[in-house]
């Protein structure tokens, strides 16, 4: 796959988690997140061992702790009400520290931190072991419905084209002196932002002329087909299938 | 023995187009190119040269007259067919490359047509031989340079392996070296090549045979050197040679 768009979250290596076909990665997270959703809450030792199926995962992608850490943070600002629900869900209080916690609300926040450390987790480990462009072949393979594989591949093409046009018209604006200072200036931006979505859409008429031009009717041709072998298919089956069974002890305990 | 004579790449015989909003582009044109000639569209802004560009791959239809292609007629059950045929470059390459890498654009026009595995990639790497692109296969389209990415659009439509390469402006917004470079690339293919352009010594480097279209009909078809050295003719076309080229001393 090209060296093309490289993203942020991405960590380049030659794993064997790396190595594995986009697709099967991308059903293997979903079963886990799926698997790890409907566990008991209860279960917790359950949690602790998914962690340490994720553990087991990122040593072998060989993605170093702090950096999985790191990335983690990025759910911080999802998670922040959790810590807010023992104080305001109401029912049996507990008494911690001189605190005075409700139960089902220590409980909910439990529930939602662990299952969405865990999910987020998952997460980062498929975006840090797989290509921007190799996700949507993934996706695309595992019959997404086209056209939301479409747009996420033309945002990527023509991110950097429509970022570099906002830049070119930002400084013909102040060229001619205008610097957006406060709420008077709106309107300006306004209207900027009117003029690149007219050029954006012209530029998407072109373009749709362009790709009829070369034979498209109505669905992109298949040009890398993502194959998987039964070998990689076990291998990403490992995480999934070791998340359920320990889903299913905690359930019967 | 006989053998029937080859079709001509392109022959389009009293084409008139009116736009939805009544505007009337075209007028009865009338064009005929042999295979493996290059021909120069030269026309002032407005003449209908986009327009009839657009005819001759069936984007555009309903007007009156026809456009064959090798023999073919631009119809919609032959739409398909067409379209690998004619392989038209857009004047702006941001419109032709829509891919996320080089390659995967190459591929587009051959894969929309079927083709698969092997048989896809030798295909895409003999289009991108061809420009001098190879090494830039993986790379996604807004890093390499202006002069670069339109060599890459030329190398999408040959791809298609296509009778005849339709250029929409091709020098436009190069630098002296990438118009040259482009030059030689098209003096090197084997194919038939209908140019339309403003760059009047391009066309006179690039296409023995040049036509102007004006107003909607062609009004002249000529060798380019004889064209371009007819002031008459020129003036009253809007067609202006850049200062101090002269076509009569020039050696291409
Ligand atoms: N989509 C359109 N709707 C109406 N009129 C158009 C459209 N596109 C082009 N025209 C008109 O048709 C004429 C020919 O245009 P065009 O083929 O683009 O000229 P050229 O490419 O030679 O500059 C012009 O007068 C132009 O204004
Ligand atoms: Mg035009």
């Amino acid at each position: 796959m090209g060296a093309g768009h490289a993203h942020r979250l991405y960590r380049h290596g030659h794993s064997p988690v790396h190595r594995l076909p986009p697709h099967c990665k991308l059903a293997a997270v979903f079963a886990f997140v799926i698997i790890v959703v409907s566990t008991p809450r209860e279960s917790m030792w359950a949690f602790g061992l998914y962690a340490v199926l994720l553990a087991a995962v990122a040593t072998a992608a060989r993605i170093p702790a702090a950096f999985l850490l790191k990335r983690l943070l990025i759910e911080v600002p999802f998670v922040a009400f959790a810590v807010l629900m023992p104080f305001v869900v109401p029912g049996e209080q507990v008494h911690v520290l001189g605190l005075s916690l409700s139960e089902p609300g220590l409980w909910g926040a439990w529930n939602v931190l662990a299952k969405g450390t865990l999910g987020v987790g998952a997460s980062v480990i498929l975006a840090s072991t797989t290509e921007l462009r190799e996700l949507l072949l993934g996706l695309q393979r595992l019959k997404l419905p086209p056209l939301l594989v479409q747009i996420a591949s033309f945002m990527i093409r023509y991110g950097d084209v429509i970022t570099d046009e906002m830049r070119r018209m930002s400084i013909a604006r102040r060229s001619r002196g205008f610097e957006a200072k406060g709420i008077r200036h709106w309107g300006v931006l306004g209207k900027t932002a009117g003029a690149l979505f007219i050029r954006s859409y012209e530029r998407g008429e072109r373009v749709h002329l362009a790709m009829v031009s070369r034979g498209y009717a109505g669905s992109m041709p298949v040009i890398d087909e993502v194959t998987a072998s039964r070998e990689q298919w076990t291998y990403a089956a490992a995480l999934p299938v070791a998340a359920l069974f320990i889903c299913l002890l905690g359930w019967t305990l | 023995m006989t053998t029937a004579p080859q079709p001509p790449s392109l022959e389009v015989s009293g084409l008139a187009y009116a736009y939805p909003d009544g505007h009337q582009a075209l007028f009865g044109v009338g064009l005929t190119v042999g295979r493996g000639e290059r021909v120069a569209l030269l026309g002032p802004n407005g003449a209908g040269k986009t327009t009839l560009v657009l005819h001759l791959n069936g984007i555009l239809t309903g007007g009156a007259g026809t456009v064959t292609v090798a023999g073919l007629p631009v119809a919609k059950a032959n739409l398909a067919e067409i379209r690998r045929r004619v392989g038209i470059v857009f004047q702006d390459p941001d419109d032709q490359l829509f891919m996320p890498t080089v390659r995967e654009d190459v591929a587009f026009g051959p894969a929309a047509a079927g083709m698969r595995g092997a048989e896809l990639e030798a295909r895409v790497h003999k289009a991108l031989a061809l420009v001098g692109m190879e090494e830039y296969a993986n790379r996604p389209p807004h890093h390499l340079s202006f002069g670069q990415r339109r060599r890459v659009a030329v190398a999408t439509v040959l791809a298609m392996e296509p009778e005849i390469l339709v250029l929409d402006e091709p020098s436009s917004n190069l630098d002296p070296a990438s118009r040259r470079e482009l030059a030689d690339i098209l003096r090197s293919l084997d194919v038939t090549v209908l140019m339309v352009t403003h760059d009047l010594p391009y066309a006179l480097e690039l296409c023995p045979r040049a036509v102007i279209l004006s107003d909607g009909v062609i009004v002249a078809d000529a060798p380019t050197r004889d064209l371009l050295s007819d002031d008459e003719l020129m003036r009253s076309h809007r067609l202006e040679l850049p200062f101090g080229f002269d076509p009569r001393t020039t050696t291409v």
